[in-house]
């Protein structure tokens, strides 16, 4: 019972044209053409995507949670990166 | 992978009076034979070597039995007689079914039920590539939709008999005792029945020796990478499309049609 | 001494971060792979998930036994999809249970060996075709009122997965439904098979929710950490209020003397699960306990040369491909 496993890999699914790929889980695959087929088999049986990228789960890099006010809060307080914060005359059309 | 050689013009259509008749039993020979190997890999369903594979297995045998309901309700409509598919599929003997020999053989381990969806997947692909461009416009609908998932079905197995051929010592060893138990079955599909003379000599459908050469050279392309000989100078079996089965169908429909057999004339 | 001062002071850190962990989960904020988290809440989960995977992959088997003997076209055709859709749900789950760090071949190790557990309910036979109809309607029904709530569950990867499970398990239910009330609208022998039916699942399915909630010792914890949102008593209740009418509406009769509808609670009071064949089938002692346990490890094992050939060619492909890339 020492068998190794087949290794893990991440699926990605293109659900439309014109959409990005997004995460929809993983299976395990001995190789990256299978790993394809298994995508198809396993998270398109109901017409769920157009394209499927498969990524092997070790070649993922996360950032850490720990990080997350040093990366993510920095942008609360810049709001002036958003068009609400700019005021702009009712007389003034398509802006 | 699936380059193919050019094919003949396909010979202008001509049809006889007994056309109508071969049309019917010629499509319920293909339903006969989806039917019959969908059954089979359904058999598998919940012991597959590893879950992934039990849901691609699982898709195909979905594939063929599609494909299979779409040549019965057909033969159906051809016959005119107010039978139905489940009629066609449920209410007809061992002796009547005229599915080749190949699709009744039992899976075996898993090389096994490789090796025969692998020689089913050449014929069934390069067929059907021909029957979409064929004079009737039914079949040709049929066939246009199913050769989509054939040619899913033939790179699965395909894969597999690389995988397993160029694989571990254990698979190789497997890989070569399906195909010595089973390459005696290939024959069969190719070799025209009295009912696919006539079609072919009425243009309904193409002339067996080009496909054979497309087979063989697929085959012979799996073979090499999966470092397996070819098998040469095989006696090949025959029967089962004429009805004359080998023991396995009768076992096969029993359980198949267990219920409709058993109250006769309900609905489920 | 210093060293002591800074133990306490790294506990009251723990603590606090225990704290905020479930101050996260109490507002409703989904808790990540990554995220820190109690040991205690990823056991509890790895073990609920993957009993919840365990319980998808042997739930083909009972339905699987009637693939080859589906009536007609149309219901073969719709059971095979279904019994692969379960393998999908396995799948999903033993997805996100590796989420956790748990390798499926350890999970499936467990379930091999009977330290992990499956739903009891695949423990019973299946029978006759009406099974079929029962196991759409009543299991999948009682599964689905236990599996929406977890769409909500607190561990992303787990509520995710739920989201897809419940989404493809709505047309479970309804073509166990529709073969219930296509047996009750046919002839008198198809009647009473789906009547004989209905005999023997009912119980065993009211079983599904587990122990009554006296005796469910996790249950305050888990729903504390929101991987359970309601208690066992609570689903089995809205199980019973749900199911009575539609056997009604089927002309099919529920096997309980005691059930009656009770104005006061708006609901039906209902008999008492025989407790004693509940604990057995857990033990082991069902009718097919073995069976299922086996048909699982031979399936696995037979599989083992499959799996191995299939690392063993990737690797030598591996090795060719680098081996022409040198040489290029």
């Amino acid at each position: 019972m020492s068998q190794k496993e087949w290794p893990l890999w991440e699926v990605f699914i293109r659900s439309k044209q014109g959409l990005d790929h997004k995460h929809v889980g993983s299976l395990h695959a001995a190789d990256a053409e299978m790993a394809i087929q298994n995508a198809r088999d396993v998270y398109t049986r109901r017409l769920e995507g157009v394209s499927i990228w498969v990524v092997e789960s070790k070649h993922v890099h996360a950032s850490n949670p720990d990080d997350s006010a040093a990366f993510y809060e920095p942008a609360n307080d810049k709001i002036y990166r958003h068009p609400t914060f700019y005021q702009v005359p009712d007389s003034i059309k398509h802006m | 992978m699936m380059t193919d050689s050019p094919m003949p013009a396909p010979a202008a259509a001509a049809p006889t009076p007994e056309t109508p008749a071969q049309l019917f039993a010629y499509v319920l020979q293909l339903a006969d034979t989806s039917l019959i190997l969908a059954h089979r890999l359904s058999e598998w369903c919940g012991h597959g070597p590893i879950l992934e594979q039990d849901l691609a297995m699982a898709n195909i045998a979905l594939d063929l039995l599609g494909e299979a309901r779409s040549y019965y309700q057909y033969a159906a409509e051809l016959e005119g007689q107010g039978r139905t598919e489940d009629d066609l599929a449920y209410l007809r003997s061992a002796v009547e079914y005229r599915n080749p020999l190949l699709v009744e053989q039992p899976n075996g381990d898993f090389a096994h039920t490789i090796v025969r969806q692998f020689i089913y997947d050449c014929f069934h692909y390069h067929l059907l590539l021909q029957l979409k461009s064929g004079p009737d416009a039914q079949l040709a609908a049929i066939a246009e939709k199913s050769v989509k998932e054939a040619a899913y079905h033939i790179k699965w197995s395909s894969e597999w008999v690389i995988r397993l051929g160029d694989g571990t010592e254990e698979s190789r060893r497997r890989v070569e005792k399906a195909l010595g138990n089973l390459w005696r079955y290939a024959g069969e599909l190719t070799t025209p029945s009295a009912t696919e003379k006539a079609l072919q000599a009425a243009g309904y459908l193409p002339d067996y020796a080009p496909l054979q050469q497309q087979i063989d050279a697929h085959a012979a392309r799996v073979f090499e990478e999966a470092t397996l000989p070819v098998p040469q100078g095989v006696f090949m079996q025959k029967g089962g499309k004429d009805g004359r089965h080998s023991e396995h169908l009768g076992y096969l429909l029993a359980e198949l049609q267990y219920l409709q057999r058993t109250y006769p004339g309900l609905q489920w | 001494m210093l060293v002591k001062l800074c133990l306490r002071g790294m506990e009251t850190l723990e603590l606090t971060q225990e704290e905020q962990f479930q101050a996260r989960i109490d507002a409703d904020v989904r808790i990540e792979p990554k995220d820190w988290m109690p040991d205690a809440y990823r056991k509890t989960l790895i073990r609920q998930i993957s009993q919840h995977a365990h319980s998808e992959l042997v739930g083909m088997l009972p339905e699987g036994n009637w693939i080859t003997r589906a009536p007609s076209l149309k219901r073969k055709s719709i059971l095979l999809a279904k019994v692969q859709d379960e393998a999908g749900h396995g799948l999903y789950l033993y997805s996100a249970a590796e989420t956790l760090g748990a390798s499926r071949d350890q999970m499936l190790a467990d379930l091999h060996s009977g330290k992990a557990k499956y739903s009891s309910i695949f423990n019973y036979p299946t029978l006759s075709w009406a099974d079929m109809g029962c196991v759409g309607w009543l299991v999948d029904g009682a599964a689905i009122l236990n599996q929406v709530p977890l769409c909500r569950t607190s561990y992303g990867p787990y509520a995710r997965a739920m989201v897809r499970v419940c989404k493809e398990e709505s047309f479970h239910q309804r073509q166990g439904f529709e073969i219930m009330q296509t047996l009750c609208e046919g002839s008198p022998e198809q009647k009473a098979m789906a009547q004989e039916g209905l005999n023997r699942w009912w119980w065993p399915t009211l079983m599904m929710f587990g122990p009554k909630d006296s005796e469910s010792p996790n249950t305050a914890q888990s729903m504390n950490w929101r991987i359970k949102r309601f208690t066992n008593d609570e689903l089995r209740q809205k199980f019973v209020d749900m199911m009575v009418p539609q056997a009604e509406f089927l002309g099919l009769t529920v096997p309980d003397p005691n059930l009656k509808w009770n104005e006061a609670k708006q609901g039906y009071d209902f008999g008492d699960v025989d407790w004693e064949e509940f604990w057995n089938v857990v033990k082991g002692n069902g009718l097919c306990n073995q069976e299922r346990l086996q048909a699982r490890v031979q399936a696995h094992e037979e599989g083992a040369w499959v799996r191995e050939a299939a690392l063993a060619h990737a690797e030598k492909r591996k090795q060719r491909e680098e081996a022409k890339a040198v040489a290029a």
